[in-house]
This record gives C-alpha cells, structure tokens and sequence, in this order.
C-alpha cells in the first residue's frame, strides 16, 4: 500500500517514474498476501483486518478534509454513527426487541447501504455552513459539539437507534450472496466460507475503490484547488478557486467517506451500539491521519491500519510486554492498559520524530536510497508537508 | 423563587469552575496556539494529588502540592513535546494540538489506573454545610468555589496587565517574532503560561470534586470538555471571553438541570450536551465566538 510521499503535492512527473517499477511490484505482492489470507488466518485477524479497512475507508475522507483541505474536523465519528444507524434503520424489518417498539423501513439492503452513505454525505452538507465559516481550532472545537450531540441523539431515539442496547444489524444481501455466517457454509479450498471471509473479500473491494477515487480526487483539478484552501484561502480566492464550496464538497465528500466505514463497520459488528461513536473514536480517526501522513491515501491506510491494529494485538500479546501486571492484581498496568500507554506513546512519537508521519518515513528512505542527503545524516533535509515542494528543492 | 435563585447562585459556582478551566485552554492557546487536548488529564492530576496527599499534610498543604504538581506537569509538556515539535512543524498547528492527544491518553491512563473504581475524597474542610439566606439554600462549596475563582482570575488577570511576564506574553500573543525580536524570550513565556494553566486546572478539579459531587473519580477528567465550549464561546483568544463564556455554560447546565423535567421531549443528561448546543448557536452567529479577534486579510 505504498505511494509516493504526496502525489497532490510534487506534480513534477519526472520524480516518479524511477521507483515505479518496485512500487507496483509491492502493491501486487501486498495484493495477492490479502486476497489469500482468508485461507489461512483465523477469525481474529479476519476482525482485526475488517475493522482496519473500515477504519481505512473512514481515515482517507478525513485525510481529504483534514489533510488535503486543511480543515480540522473532530467530529468524523458522528458521520460513521449517521452511516451505520441509517444503514440499521433502513434495512431492519419493525419489530420488538426487549419490549421496545424498534422501527425500520426494511429495503433491500444493498439499496438501503447506499442511501446510508447519501444520508451521510446529506449530514455532512447540513453541516456546511457552519464548517465554511470556521477555521482551525474552531472548527475543531465545533465538530467536536458534532459528536455529543449525536451521541445524546443515539441514546435518546429509542425507536430508531436502539438505544443504550443498540441494534442488531440486518446482514448485507448482494446478488444473491448474503454476507453472514450460514449453518453450512461453502467450502472454497478446503477452508469453510463463512461471513468473515465473505465481508473480507467485500471490504477489500469497497477499500480499493474509495483509495482509487480519493487518490483520482486528491490528484486532479480539486485536490490541488484544496491544497491551495489550506495553504492560503485568499490567494486560492485570487487564483480563482470557489472558497466556499469547494470547502462545502470537502466537507460532504468526506462524511460520505465516513458514512460508507459506518456502514462496513456495522456489518462486521452486527451490533451498533451509541458508546462506540464517542469522543474516542472521533481522536483516533485524527490520530490515524496525523501518524500515517497528512494529506493521502497512503497516509490514511497506513494510519489506520496502524491504529486500530496495535491495540488489539497488544492486548492479545500483553502477556509478552515486560511490566505487564495479572488483570486486577494493582501491581501493574494490566495488559490493556499498557496497549493504551504504549499507544500514547508511540502516537507522541510519531508526532515528534517523524514529520510526515509514517509515509513520511518511507518517502525519506526512499529518498536517501536515490540521493546522498545534502545536509548531513539526521534526515533534516525532509521538508515538512505543508511546504511548497519549491522550498524542499533549495538547499537549506 | 428561590427555586430560581438557587439556580442561578449553583449555575455562577459551576460557571466560575468552567471559567477556570477555560481561562486555562485560552491561556495556553494565545501562548503556543495550541487547543489543549491535554487539558482533562491535567484536572485530573490535579485532583488526584490533593485526593491522595489531604490526610498525610493536611488539606492546604495538599492544595498547594496539588497545584505546584500539575503546573510543574503543564510545564514539562510543553518543553518536553510541544518545545521539540515547534523545531519541525510538521502539518502547522493542528499538529501541535493533536500531539496533546497522545500526552492526554499517556497521563489519563495511568491516573486511571491509579484510581481505579474509587471515589476519593479531597478532604475539604467545608463538608456538607449550607448557609441559608431567607429562602435561599446554598453549599458553603459553591460559595468557596466563586470565592476563589474569583481571586485566582483577579489574580492573573493583574499579572497578566502589570507584570513583565503578563506583558511578555502579550507580546508574544500579538505577533510572535516581533517579540522574540525585542527580547521576549518565547520558551519561557509558554512554558510559564502552560503552567498557569495547569495550576487553575488544579483548583477547578478541588471544586468539581466538593460537596455536592461524591469526590474524584476516573470521570472528573470530563468537565475540562465541558469547558472547551466555554472558551471557544468567548473567542478562544480572549481572556474576557473564557470568563463570560464560562458563566454562560455554568448557568445554562444549571438552568437544564434545574428546569428540564419542564421539559421532557429533550430527554435525560440533556445537560451534557447543552454547552455544545450553545456553542453551535454562538458560532453561527459569530464564527470568532463573543470577544474573539475578526481575522481581517488586505488583499
């Protein structure tokens, strides 16, 4: 999944060319590990792997608002609430759960899949106005009020959401093929094809299309018309460039963005519950693109891949991490708690060692392999993302 | 009536608290122009130390230990991650408040771990006690809270007019290399001004965690989000503005809770989201909140 460190940004097409030969050969390689591991690693990994693509799908519509447009959002996990939810609301048949009246329009639920993103998108326009007049720290701020909202929302529309229990999530049918665990699941090559395999091969397919389209988007006409928002509003103004609504279709195309991982992650959950789409949620999809790398697609799979990754597996291997207590025993962080420190503290580091996150690290090996470093080891040669390349090709 | 003056003398106590918080958030952002996302684990260090501290050295002690610790906590954040940050900037600032993520998952963790699923208390020596006047019923807590919010904001607002450091930072917060320029030596004036930060966010967890609240548990940590609200209401540069945008929180959470059962169709724990509703509607209206700074380009 690598990619040259910021396609939107070096348009000089004589850069690329010279690694794009082990470049493909990696994606292939990446590719092919993918689509065959289904085969061999256990449900697990298979949970872990679905949850990093739907994180994945999430993290490259903020990357688009927040990285390539420059707009700090917060509030990226009520759009993921507004996918799923519309999603649930819209395929459920009514029915009683627990003595709550739930209601549902029941559609086909591919149909109701898409209208769950276009819902989503809907959201994110209702939005538009405020998001268009604020900057920076504001913005932030307000899009945080986005996510208390919504979650008061979530647990208060009983009928629609659930409420505190949340709701079952009626499984996806597409051609015929229903994506859940069935008594007698087909066997593909020996290995029975349940619902996590079947979802696997989906979420692949749904994350490689949106990679595509982000990537198209971020390295055409409105990709840099964006970069030009952030890098400066009223030059982009002089130059031209609709302020306003290109700010207003960031801010939509990304809540679509985040619709569609709702709509993923609900699927692999088969629950929703209002808790998940809090404050926490919302943090981590900043953290994904800010260790991945501002700005791409690359950078937003890599973080996310990253993020929603490491906890599980430090947790499943606490037991390995030195200072690691029994659960309850007080004398230690049990293992849960050491994933989150160790969390923080590589999420601190990557900030503070890395500038251009972890796709950042890449690009800058990439770059010592082709040229000696012009000023000396220690990598200070790496000009920060929000350069013009300009600034990065004059000695220092 | 008095159902309506206790509202509003409970809504100025926790308004004063929220003040106190928020004037930290618009201290540490008119210094290094970060939102400190750091800002909840910092209250709740604060009120940690006092919760742990009150019954060796006794209640004031344990105040000022408090204090001095988050201030010195405050502090050694910015010089040890925000300080080395700066040198790369990489993402501008929004790279700089999202590193505070990562301090505020790091410090969070472990207080909460240290805490666990007690409630500690602070040992405050007002205890339950109320002081009647006429109809009215109010904590001798609330009183103390607006008292000292009161001195600790006079207090800074003094220093910030008067002393070198208050016009230092002034300074810097006008126009960054200016300063430097006329010798304004910018580390130490946002590493003094996290620490004032930290210090009012310290007294403001004694005063969440006072009678009526049990004591500090693992969830105080979330009225510094509350006050976020606050200080973007009054413009998140303005120190007038943290103290009016505070008020505002505090007397409209006092007023939710007061009133909602007036008002079923809203639903319970609306009060935890009335400050953002708040928000939403000022900024509408004014997108550089109350007493913000307008931007204004010449082009």
């Amino acid at each position: 999944m690598s990619e040259p460190s910021n396609p939107a940004r070096l348009p000089n097409p004589a850069r690329r060319p010279s690694w794009r030969g082990p470049r493909a050969l990696a994606l292939a390689a990446g590719l092919a590990v993918l689509l065959v591991l289904p085969f061999y690693a256990g449900s697990f990994w298979l949970q872990a792997g679905l949850f990093a693509m739907s994180a994945a799908v999430g993290a490259i519509g903020l990357n688009v608002l927040t990285g390539a447009a420059g707009q700090l959002s917060i509030g990226h996990a009520f759009f993921l609430a507004v996918g799923a939810y519309s999603y649930v609301w819209l395929a459920a048949e009514p029915e009683t759960a627990a003595g709550h009246e739930l209601s549902g329009l029941g559609l086909p639920t591919w149909l109701a899949a898409v209208a769950a993103v276009g819902l989503a998108g809907l959201a994110g326009g209702a939005c538009a106005p405020l998001a268009g007049r604020l900057k920076g720290a504001s913005l932030g701020v307000a899009t945080l009020a986005l996510v208390f909202i919504g979650q008061h929302v979530l647990f208060r529309a009983e009928p629609v959401t659930g409420g505190v229990n949340g709701r079952a999530v009626p499984p996806l049918e597409l051609f015929g093929l229903r994506f859940t665990d069935v008594p007698q699941p087909a066997l593909v090559l020996g290995v029975p094809f349940g619902g996590l395999e079947r979802l696997w091969y989906l979420g692949l397919a749904v994350l490689l299309l949106s990679a595509w389209f982000a990537r198209g988007v971020l390295r055409s006409r409105p990709g840099r018309a964006l970069n030009t928002v952030r890098d400066n509003e009223i030059a982009a103004g002089a130059l031209g460039v609709p302020v306003g609504r290109y700010r207003a279709a960031a801010f939509v195309l990304s809540s679509m963005y985040a619709g569609l991982a709702g709509v993923l992650l609900a699927l692999v959950f088969q629950r929703t519950v209002p808790d998940y789409f809090g404050l926490a949620l919302a943090l981590d999809y900043l953290a994904m693109i800010v260790i991945g790398g501002l700005g791409s697609v690359g950078g937003a799979v890599l973080g996310a891949v990253f993020v929603s990754v490491l906890p599980s597996l430090l947790t499943r291997y606490g037991d390995a991490i030195p200072l690691v207590a029994e659960p309850g025993s007080g004398s230690g962080p049990s293992p849960a708690e050491a994933a989150r420190l160790i969390y923080g503290a590589v999420f601190v580091a990557v900030l503070l060692f890395l500038p251009g996150g972890l796709l950042g690290l890449a690009a800058r090996a990439r770059r010592r392999r082709a040229a000696p470093p012009r000023n000396g080891p220690g990598g200070r040669n790496q000009a920060p993302p929000h350069t013009s390349p300009e600034t990065e090709e004059q000695p220092a | 009536m008095s159902g309506f003056a206790e509202v509003l003398v409970n809504g100025l106590s926790s308004g004063a608290v929220y003040a106190l918080i928020a004037l930290g958030f618009v201290i540490i952002y008119k210094a290094t122009e970060v939102i400190n996302f750091a800002h909840p684990s910092l209250l709740l260090t604060g009120g940690y130390v006092i919760a742990e501290l009150h019954d060796d050295i006794g209640f004031p002690a344990a105040v000022l230990a408090g204090v001095a610790t988050t201030a010195a906590l405050a502090a050694l954040v910015e010089v040890l991650v925000l300080r080395r940050l700066k040198a790369n900037a990489a993402g501008g600032h929004s790279t700089l408040s999202i590193v505070t993520i990562g301090v505020d998952i790091i410090v969070t963790v472990e207080l909460t771990r240290r805490i666990g699923t007690r409630v500690l208390p602070l040992g405050d020596p007002w205890g339950d006690r109320v002081v009647r006047l006429g109809d009215v019923t109010i904590a001798q807590t609330r009183l103390a809270a607006i008292a000292v919010a009161v001195l600790a904001i006079t207090a800074f607002l003094l220093a910030f007019k008067y002393t070198s450091w208050g016009i230092a930072m002034r300074a810097t917060a006008e126009r960054r290399e200016t300063a430097a320029l006329m010798g304004v030596r910018l580390g130490r004036v946002s590493a003094g001004a996290w620490a004032v930060a930290g210090a009012f966010a310290a007294l403001a967890a004694l005063f969440l965690c006072v009678f009526p609240t049990p004591g500090l548990d693992r969830t105080t940590s979330f009225a510094a989000l509350k006050a976020l609200p606050a200080a973007v209401i009054g413009g998140v540069d303005s120190t007038t503005g943290a103290l009016v945008g505070g008020l505002l929180i505090g007397i409209t959470e006092a007023a939710v809770v007061g009133y909602q059962n007036d008002v079923p169709l809203l639903g319970g724990g609306f009060a935890e989201v009335a400050p953002y509703l708040l928000m939403t509607a000022v900024l509408l209206a004014r997108p550089a909140g109350l007493f913000g700074t307008r931007e204004a380009a010449r082009v």
